[in-house]
């Protein structure tokens, strides 16, 4: 059959495609994303307010919930800065510098996106496990990596490991060095030539990375599971105690504690469309992950 | 023909070589390689033979083909999904779009262990959708269509945001020459529009595979975790590790980190001659 043979509304442009075809297009992504995303989202907040609010309220409130939020808290706190400390020079020595094995470099940096997050808890055991080397002399020293939180900020720094870098890089190539090399030829200090020069060029670019990396950091479940030993109200973080409360049939409990993350995902993704809205001309061309 | 050997490094004023090298090459070795080394290490110690002998297990060869075959079913799916959502995501103007592009990325913010726990309440044969599905007598549930579904959910923006900006670059005139040429506007979309966006889908489907065969998370709940059945390979590290049983945890994570290079090494060259097919490298 020939296409041509179809015949064409004279108002339709050659570029579009049949009403009815666009109307099933959308129709489908639409049903698929209700399905898919939507269903999910809503799962969550149905299934914690199953018994009203002051049921999931109070299943927040106990110490084990507490001590939860807190480690999750504080593993971010301590995580998330380490990443963004490792985007800024990573990127800085990758853009600012010609050297060999530049190509070879990123590729070690983006490495931990394409390992397990059990893989990568596993890697972590067994170099700092108490059965091995490294680890059997901290931990007869007193200072254990793994089933206590040095561990849990290991694997969430394995995890989110190229989040930032991969922001900035593609943003500090395309803004080339000139700038900075005025800087420093007009007698500016490195630091400085950085604060005042790079750093509002980045800003926006930093703060999307930031935000990709809070999110995951708050939610790793994998890769913090084999390392944290799972134990409550000390190494049991937000995600790891939903498991634990949601394997012991407590329900409302587990969901309430979800919702909480879903509540903070959900401020993630708000505050990255609006910078992407914002700054969109800031941000690395492709919005690749 | 003469040789100048390539500085390490090429001299420059730029300030600041020592810090950004040191904290790159410090970090990078203490979070990622030394850890991945330790891995490969304990897998050397183990032997070669050993190592062979775990992952060809009937339980351990059961679970990385179930996870392979899964991914590899959701990341499809997702291709094909993903364009058309980049697609009408891009071109066509309605209510409620923007909500629509920002739920795309909610998959990449959600806790994996949130999603796991959300999508078992809702395919569970008590569920919303598994009650649905009892009736026609489908079970989604702790059987592989529940991991199907879980690995479609975690790879679902993957496609989408890689094709995206794709097809924001196309110029329409491209089209018109091609409608002009009397082309139908089928004939259009397949011939010339999909050929632009091979490449970038392809990204986003080995992107998809890659984190779909490494899931756990979001699986474990929906999975039912019944061995040789709907056990994923992920699921039988952390068994191992919880027996104490570290060589073998090594020996199936070596064979996973094997897997996924391979993978990733493969598709890397499809895109790569699919891009040259393109004309432009």
């Amino acid at each position: 059959m020939s296409d041509t043979a179809l015949p064409r509304p004279a108002f339709r442009a050659a570029t579009d495609e049949a009403p009815l075809l666009r109307i099933a297009l959308i129709g489908i992504a639409v049903a698929g994303l209700a399905v898919l995303v939507f269903a999910p989202l809503a799962v969550v907040f149905a299934e914690a307010l199953k018994q009203g609010w002051s049921a999931s309220i109070q299943s927040l409130g106990n110490r084990d919930a507490r001590s939860a939020i807190q480690l999750t808290l504080l593993i971010t706190a301590i995580a998330v800065p380490a990443n963004a400390a490792f985007g800024i020079a990573s990127a800085w020595f990758i853009t600012k510098f010609d050297f060999r094995g530049k190509a070879f470099l990123i590729t070690l940096i983006d490495l931990p996106f394409s390992v397990s997050p059990v893989v990568a808890g596993l890697c972590i055991v067994l170099l700092f496990g108490a059965n091995s080397a490294i680890g059997g002399w901290l931990v007869a020293n007193g200072w254990p990596i793994v089933f206590a939180i040095p561990g849990i900020v290991l694997a969430t720094i394995f995890v989110t490991f190229p989040f930032v870098a991969r922001e900035l890089i593609p943003v500090m190539i395309e803004q080339g060095r000139a700038e900075e090399e005025a800087a420093v030829t007009l007698g500016a200090s490195g630091w400085r030539t950085f604060r005042t020069v790079t750093l509002p060029n980045i800003r926006w670019a930093l703060l999307y990375g930031t935000l990709l990396c809070t999110a995951r950091a708050m939610g790793e479940f994998g890769a913090v599971a084999v390392v944290s030993g799972k134990i409550r109200g000390q190494t049991a973080t937000m995600p790891i105690t939903i498991e634990m409360l949601y394997n012991e049939y407590l329900s409302v409990a587990a969901f309430s504690m979800a919702a909480l993350l879903t509540a903070l995902a959900l401020v993630t993704l708000l505050l990255k469309t609006i910078l992407e809205l914002r700054h969109a001309d800031q941000l690395a061309a492709t919005r690749r992950h | 023909m003469t040789m100048t050997a390539r500085p390490l490094v090429h001299k420059t004023a730029m300030p600041g070589l020592g810090l950004s090298a040191g904290i790159t090459l410090t970090m990078l070795s203490i979070v990622v390689l030394l850890p991945i080394g330790a891995l490969l290490l304990k897998g050397a110690s183990f032997g070669l033979t050993n190592v062979l002998e775990v992952v060809g297990r009937e339980r351990v060869m059961a679970s990385l083909y179930l996870s392979f075959k899964l991914s590899l079913l959701a990341a499809l799916f997702n291709l094909v999904f993903g364009v058309l959502l980049a697609w009408v995501l891009v071109r066509y103007r309605f209510p409620g779009k923007r909500i629509l592009d920002a739920a795309v990325d909610l998959p990449f913010a959600l806790p994996t262990a949130v999603a796991g726990i959300a999508l078992t309440a809702l395919y569970a044969p008590n569920g919303a959708f598994g009650s649905l599905a009892q009736q026609v007598g489908l079970k989604i549930a702790y059987t592989q269509v529940g991991i199907f579904i879980a690995l479609v959910f975690v790879g679902l923006p993957f496609v989408t945001r890689t094709v995206q900006p794709v097809i924001e670059e196309i110029e329409q005139e491209v089209e018109e020459a091609s409608a002009t040429l009397g082309a139908s506007r089928l004939h259009t979309l397949r011939h010339v529009i999909l050929p632009m966006l091979t490449p970038a889908a392809l990204t986003g489907f080995a992107l998809s595979l890659a984190r779909a065969v490494g899931e756990y998370g979001s699986v474990i709940f929906i999975a039912g975790n019944i061995p040789l059945r709907t056990e994923i390979a992920p699921l039988l590290i952390v068994i191992q590790l919880e027996e104490f049983n570290y060589d073998a945890a090594a020996a199936i994570g070596i064979a996973m980190l094997v897997i996924s290079f391979a993978m990733l090494l493969a598709i890397n060259l499809i895109q790569i001659v699919s891009r040259r097919k393109m004309g432009h490298v």
